[in-house]
């Protein structure tokens, strides 16, 4: 019942955040995998049901315009309930930038980073309330 | 001077090619190891960011670990941030850089700083290795029952990880955990729930001690219900979805085969299964939740139905999403309530014709689950009109699904013939080779099918000659090869209830077999079944046995190498007259046993040996075989007189007809097995055992061929003798060595290690020993691989320096040794 791995990707299928807590996975793994992954999502129509799986993982994915947030979690884990996580994932990401785009996200990888560190953490949801998941963030961003 | 992230971000985007971003990259990346090895500490964190970034983009960033490291011990809350998360995404638990940093967690684990001590948790929470959770885990302990919440749910995800890397610190956190379930920040009880998940997936005799503590959970999932709107956590109009969901799961592992805690939960399992709005995707991951729990305690009956009305409705509902989740949760309880699932057959059926590969997987998974006797005709019928239709991507799981279904649940045999013939038809290219011999062994037992057996075949393959992929041909022409006469000849009338008559003359069939053997894409192998076909039909259709001599001996030339054997060796059969009806008789019924003991490998073989041993009459048929094979062979060298197979050694005349046997035996090897194999092993194997070789001999061949290259003695001192058997490699540079190692001594040679080494042209690769111990008067019952690769291959001889330790009866050995009479060529 662990969250393996949350993976941003752009249209283009390019990688925009990665985080993994499922360490068994080597750099080289990972790449592979994503492009995999991306392959097999992006090709999915919009009727089509959000859950893929792919080798023993499950990948739940939701679109959002031209980015697509991707959770891969295992067996046990509620698929619904993480396709809410991302949602609230993205809400979250969009106070803090308001309207959150690409280019917002990958011009402060840490701090989206920072976010969703604050949101998940070793595979399992800590924080679901924004303003909670924010307060730190806010606090570094008043220090630097 | 290193570019700031921004300027870097940009360059990277504006690259046209995939070449340029490598560019911009290595350039960079050389920026970067200069400024590090300048130990510029002002712009570390920028760097460590770009470094993320780098990473990301897939390239290699590990010259930048230390300066993590470095970032980690400053004192600056943001290089610590930068640094923490470098730690996480450039580093993973295996590298040994990593115990470093076990100093500065610590300090910040105690510090004063709340962020501080936050940025610990999550970063040992992610990445901690089983050395740093001993070390570190009296302060994640203590920072359990800190006062502040934010370090409380840090602390209990990144316990669970603790717990996870060193299972013998449970007893300390197995009783702090539920004192969170007393705490008002939702956050920290969905921490806390999830931290005794762990925990009692860890250690599932805990939950026996947890299950004081299921009323206080109903009490907290009753009121999050129950209770009124709570802006902090609400997620459209539901309070808090993903502590209910947590709730939920932690009941079903407590409930679970305990009549009492089911007995407490029951009340507001059904609250939740009736309260709860179905119309919200986050209602749904509830109703989700609790439908797995009701169906995994030991709920009463009510409460099972409300849950499988639940699913019903989720089968029904439009949205993917919750049909997947139900079709999930079917196949988990399918096994629990047979009953309850069967009732959704239909819908499931449908399912498997979805568009949503997702979905479809899914739908299949639980069909294969579904089926019984009772309705295997109605299911297989509907998967197999699906078959026609679905993706390729699709096929080969339906297709094999389809094929174990079939041998599984057949309620007759025409009936597995008729299925197994359809799929071969519709999808052939993805049907197992073992599904094919099953079918042909079925065919054989079932005398009283052969005919029907035949006529189908001839049907099939007639009506789908242009289609036909090679597993249809091989099985199809087998039939026609084995059970021609009973197509054509006067049993071609006796067709069976429902079947249409077949009108098939000797020149249709053989018409049919030449057509399979003259097109262009017909695979060798699928060349050597009608070879075979064609030869045992010489005795079948006699009035045609001189065209279709013809028609074998046309591929006496054939540039394939075993078409060409068999077209030889079966022309040579059949000039003699004598033995041919005999060799080329019907194949007798065959023990399923014995066939299914030739598909394991190894088995079959200690079997053979076992029988070779045992068995006279087996030590005879080898005799006489090998006897037979051989004056063959001196016949094919050269025109000797007929008196070739009598002249065969002493034991022929006796056993004769053994000899006969032996010889079909061989031949139905070949057939049945693809013929993959070379003859020699074939024939070895189908004399050791008969049974066994009649359809295995290819797909059971000993485990190393005999021939397969020379060998030398690589060592000989005292009691041990290294032999080393080479094999050419994947290119001739490449050596492959077979060690076989013997102990003559009485006494056995213990720890046992050989290591080797090559000069440094070569490469070597050692794999370990087979066991450590080499048993006394063993000869190769421990063997080790080594693979050389010669960079100077033709230029260099391969030459090796051994060392071997051992010890015998309490004292160690050392032995040193070089090898040099490899053969030329090596």
């Amino acid at each position: 019942m662990t969250i393996k791995f949350v993976l941003l990707v752009n249209k283009q299928g390019q990688t925009r955040v990665a985080k993994y807590t499922d360490s068994s996975l080597t750099t080289d793994e990972r790449r592979a995998l994503e492009a995999e992954i991306v392959r097999k999502c992006l090709t999915r129509v919009d009727k089509q049901c959000n859950i893929v799986e792919h080798r023993n993982y499950k990948v739940v994915y939701r679109r959002y315009a031209s980015l697509f947030f991707l959770m891969g979690i295992d067996a046990e884990e509620n698929e619904l309930g993480i396709l809410e996580m991302i949602h609230c994932m993205v809400e979250t990401l969009d106070k803090w930038f308001s309207n959150v785009c690409e280019l917002d996200i990958m011009f402060s990888l840490d701090t989206t980073h920072h976010i969703i560190d604050e949101m998940v953490a070793n595979g399992c949801i800590v924080e679901t309330n924004k303003a909670n998941a924010l307060t730190p963030v806010q606090l570094l961003e008043r220090v630097s | 001077m290193t570019l700031r992230l921004r300027d870097l971000i940009k360059q990277v985007r504006q690259c046209k090619t995939a070449a340029e971003e490598r560019d911009v990259i290595a350039k960079e990346s050389a920026a970067l190891r200069q400024a590090f090895k300048e130990q510029d500490g002002t712009y570390r964190h920028r760097n460590v960011a770009k470094l993320m970034y780098i990473h990301m983009l897939g390239y290699p960033t590990h010259f930048g670990q230390m300066e993590t490291l470095k970032l980690i011990a400053s004192a600056g809350f943001p290089e610590k941030r930068v640094g923490y998360l470098g730690l996480m995404i450039l580093l993973d638990e295996r590298q040994e850089v990593l115990m470093l940093v076990t100093n500065s967690l610590k300090n910040d684990l105690n510090s004063r700083n709340q962020y501080t001590v936050g940025l610990a948790l999550c970063a040992l929470g992610n990445i901690c290795s089983a050395e740093m959770a001993r070390d570190l885990a009296p302060e994640v302990e203590r920072l359990l029952l800190s006062a502040n919440p934010y370090l409380r749910k840090k602390a209990a995800l990144c316990a669970s990880r603790v717990l996870r890397k060193v299972p013998d610190m449970l007893e300390s956190f197995m009783e702090k955990a539920p004192s969170l379930l007393e705490d008002r920040s939702h956050s920290v009880l969905l921490a806390g729930v999830q931290l005794m998940l762990d925990i009692c997936a860890q250690q599932p005799a805990v939950a026996e001690a947890y299950r004081i503590h299921v009323p206080l959970l109903c009490k907290i999932l009753r009121s999050l219900l129950m209770g009124g709107f709570v802006p902090d956590y609400d997620v459209g109009g539901i309070n808090d979805p993903f502590l209910q969901v947590a709730i939920l799961r932690l009941l079903r592992v407590l409930g679970r085969g305990s009549a009492d805690a089911s007995d407490a939960m029951n009340d507001v399992l059904a609250q939740v299964a009736t309260n709860i709005d179905s119309s919200r995707n986050a209602g749904n991951a509830i109703l989700y939740e609790c439908v797995q729990t009701i169906m995994a305690i030991e709920s009463i009956g009510g409460l099972r139905v409300l849950a499988v009305n639940i699913l019903g409705r989720f089968l029904g509902n439009k949205d993917n999403n919750i049909r997947y989740v139900a079709l999930n949760t079917l196949a988990r309880i399918v096994g629990v309530d047979a009953q309850a699932v069967q009732r959704h057959r239909a819908t499931v059926v449908e399912c498997v014709k979805d568009a949503d590969i997702s979905i479809r997987r899914r739908a299949l998974e639980l069909v294969y689950a579904l089926v019984n006797e009772g309705n295997i005709r109605t299911l297989t019928r509907e998967l197999l009109d699906y078959l026609d239709v679905c993706d390729a991507e699709f096929k080969p799981d339906l297709a094999n699904k389809i094929c174990m279904l079939v041998q599984r649940y057949a309620p007759d045999k025409r009936w597995y013939i008729d299925s197994l013939l359809q799929v071969l038809v519709q999808a052939g290219a993805y049907v197992k080779d073992d599904a094919c011999r099953a079918l042909i062994l079925l065919v054989v037992n079932a005398a009283q099918l052969h005919g029907y057996a035949v006529r189908t075949a001839f049907r099939t393959l007639a009506a789908h000659f242009d289609t036909a992929q090679p597993s249809l041909l091989m099985v199809a022409t087998w039939c026609l090869g084995e059970y021609g006469d009973l197509l054509v000849g006067p049993e071609s009338g006796k067709v069976l209830e429902g079947e249409e008559p077949v009108s098939a003359s000797e020149a249709d069939v053989l018409g049919l077999l030449e057509a399979v053997l003259q097109r262009p894409t017909t695979s060798p192998a699928c060349r050597e079944y009608v070879l075979t076909a064609l030869a045992k039909l010489t005795t079948r259709f006699p009035s045609s046995a001189e065209s279709i001599k013809g028609m074998i001996a046309a591929y006496r030339q054939s540039s394939q190498l075993e078409v060409q054997t068999r077209s030889v060796e079966y022309s040579r059969l059949l000039a003699f007259p004598a033995i041919g009806p005999q060799v080329l008789e019907h194949i007798p019924p065959v023990e399923e046993s014995a066939y299914d003991a030739s598909l394991e490998p190894s088995e079959a073989a200690s079997a053979a040996a076992a029988q070779a041993a045992s068995s006279a009459s087996a030590a005879a048929d080898l005799a006489a075989l090998l006897g037979l094979d051989a004056g063959l062979g001196g016949l094919d060298a050269a025109p000797a007189p007929v008196a070739g197979v009598p002249a065969a050694p002493p034991a022929a005349a006796p056993s004769q007809a053994a000899a006969v046997n032996a010889l079909s035996d061989l031949l139905a090897g070949d057939l049945l097995g693809g013929g993959g194999g070379g003859a020699a092993p074939a024939a070895a194997a189908a004399a050791a055992d008969p049974l066994a070789g009649l359809f295995g001999a290819p797909a059971a061949p000993p485990p190393v061929p005999p021939a397969a290259g020379p060998t030398i003695t690589a060592f000989q001192k005292g009691p041990l003798t290294v032999t080393f058997r080479l094999a050419k490699g994947a290119t001739p540079a490449d050596t492959d060595i077979l060690a076989s190692l013997s102990n003559s001594g009485a006494a056995p040679l213990e720890a046992f290690t050989l290591q080797a080494a090559v000069p440094k042209q070569m490469q070597l690769k050692l794999d370990p020993a087979s066991a450590a111990v080499v048993p006394p008067g063993s000869t190769g019952a421990v063997t080790q691989r080594l693979h050389v690769h010669n960079t100077m291959h033709g230029q260099k001889a391969l030459v090796m320096r051994l060392r071997i330790s051992y010890s015998l009866g309490g004292q160690s050995v050392l032995e040193q040794g070089e090898v040099a009479n490899f053969p030329p060529g090596f």
